[in-house]
């Protein structure tokens, strides 16, 4: 048994505690405010597939298999429905565009196929069909509750004995060589220290300044923090929304409705960088934008009311593929998930947690393409489609 | 319903629910909230904050005003989209 720690406790450092317990490691998981105040408790909830390179269609076709399982496993009700994701084209350069990424993840597994209006109309009852063209729908994405999931984790893995300290900030690391030996933390105003095997970086926005504590350079793992916000309206009846529904060349503009209370999340491409590590101050010009976007998709939200709107953080890596793999000789990161961690989260936490505790990973995970070095050796990986 | 004493009305969350969260070793306020979706509803946390709040000071042996509020965001009462989506054109 080796002690191994975790720093953040957003959705991909909790779920790799908790598979790292069950493997028999000895966990300690620091989360410097509360669980999930990252991005994991600001995310859209979507889960899906359609991806349009071979790594992450790849990765999310395991991941999406290990969600399915989920609930029993954790045996808690993580709200996990495969409700689908309904990309819209607008053109029919995008039409041929959508039937490439098809053949794509139909090559590994994914049933996206493309469909008409009309069949997209019986999906999404109040589509406006009449800007789109056709739709590439894969009924097995979906979405879950990300409160919910990260607790179900996270009481999974203190009954497995993971030390999960909430409220409790690293502040350093005690190095020999290549390898870290002990982690400094602080909490309540008092600082202590842990001997440590092997060390995790799960801070994804805050990633780069873990990084600088362990003595490697912050702009190793180039991670910039993205504001990205949504918006909700109250509950409407189940089923008006029920896919992830988003036409791509409308700057990611999406709608999906949460499948706990039915309100409807809106999102959209619209980014700022933001000021600092604590901006998470909603803003209106977000609020306009993204419902002049959501009632072209779907006119009737035009009388429902909005309830809230947050903001939360894209950790984006220059290629918007995360940094996942070792760092250092115990020393591994798997952060800057470009608003993709909540969704790949099972599979991710799983190959991180063999990786550690075993050296290797049955995870379909293509450990080349997420290789935390790229950006030093100037390499970039084709962008990874980023919506929801 | 009876016997059930209601803290959330948007949501309908109860005394029992907050307490049994609480008993499971969730005492953080933000983490409280988006459990039980509290503060979450039409109303934003008028009603059930303050009601939170006090179990959660009996509950941990705290004194409330030591009890940081969640974050309170905009709207602070729901807004019908086309009033919003309406000022676009003005």
């Amino acid at each position: 048994m080796s002690k191994i720690a975790v720093i953040g406790g957003g959705i991909i450092g909790v779920a790799t505690a908790y598979e790292l317990a069950k493997l028999g490691e000895d966990v300690i998981l620091f989360e410097k405010n509360y669980f999930g105040s990252g991005s994991t408790f600001r995310c859209a909830t979507g889960i899906r597939a359609q991806f349009t390179d071979e790594a992450n269609i790849r990765l999310m076709k395991h991941s999406v298999e290990r969600w399915e399982g989920l609930e029993e496993e954790l045996g808690s009700d993580i709200v996990f429905r495969q409700t689908g994701y309904l990309f819209l084209a607008t053109s029919e350069e995008e039409v041929e565009a959508f039937k490439a990424n098809i053949r794509l993840q139909n090559k590994f597994g994914v049933p996206t196929r493309l469909i008409d209006m009309d069949e997209a109309r019986e999906i999404v009852p109040i589509l406006n069909t009449e800007p789109f063209l056709a739709g590439a729908w894969n009924p097995k994405d979906g979405k879950a509750n990300p409160f919910k999931t990260l607790f179900a984790y996270l009481f999974r893995a203190r009954e497995l004995g993971v030390d999960a300290r909430g409220h409790t900030e690293v502040i350093g690391f005690e190095r020999a060589g290549d390898a870290i030996t002990a982690v400094k933390f602080r909490s309540n105003g008092k600082v202590e220290s842990v001997r440590v095997d092997a060390v995790l970086n799960a801070a994804n926005a805050w990633a780069p300044l873990i990084n600088e504590m362990a003595g490697l350079s912050r702009g190793l793992v180039p991670i910039t923090a993205y504001k990205h916000q949504l918006v909700k309206t109250e509950p409407l009846e189940p089923g008006q929304v029920e896919p992830l529904v988003c036409p791509p060349s409308w700057n990611d503009a999406y709608i999906i409705q949460d499948g706990e209370d039915g309100g409807i999340i809106c999102g959209a491409g619209i980014e700022h960088k933001a000021r600092s590590l604590e901006d998470y101050e909603p803003t209106y010009d977000f609020l306009r934008g993204v419902l002049e976007y959501a009632v072209r998709i779907a006119p009737p939200l035009r009388y429902a009311h909005v309830v809230r709107q947050w903001a939360g953080f894209y950790a984006k890596t220059p290629d918007s593929n995360p940094a996942i793999g070792k760092l250092l000789e115990n020393f591994y990161i798997a952060a800057g998930f470009s608003g993709h961690g909540f969704m790949m989260a099972p599979a991710v936490a799983q190959a991180m947690a063999e990786l550690i505790s075993k050296g290797r990973s049955r995870v379909p995970l293509d450990w080349e393409w997420y290789d935390p070095y790229r950006f030093e050796r100037g390499e970039l990986r084709s962008s990874a489609f980023q919506i929801g | 319903m009876s016997g059930k004493k209601i803290v959330c009305r948007c949501n309908d969350v109860t005394v029992e629910d907050v307490e049994a969260l609480i008993d499971s070793g969730v005492t953080d306020i933000e983490e409280l909230k988006r459990l039980l979706r509290i503060g979450m509803g039409p109303c934003q946390g008028r009603t059930c904050i303050p009601i939170v709040l006090s179990i959660l000071a009996r509950k941990t042996g705290r004194r409330q005003e030591e009890i940081p509020l969640p974050r309170a965001r905009v709207p602070i009462r729901p807004v019908r989209v086309e009033v919003i989506v309406g000022g676009a054109d003005e």
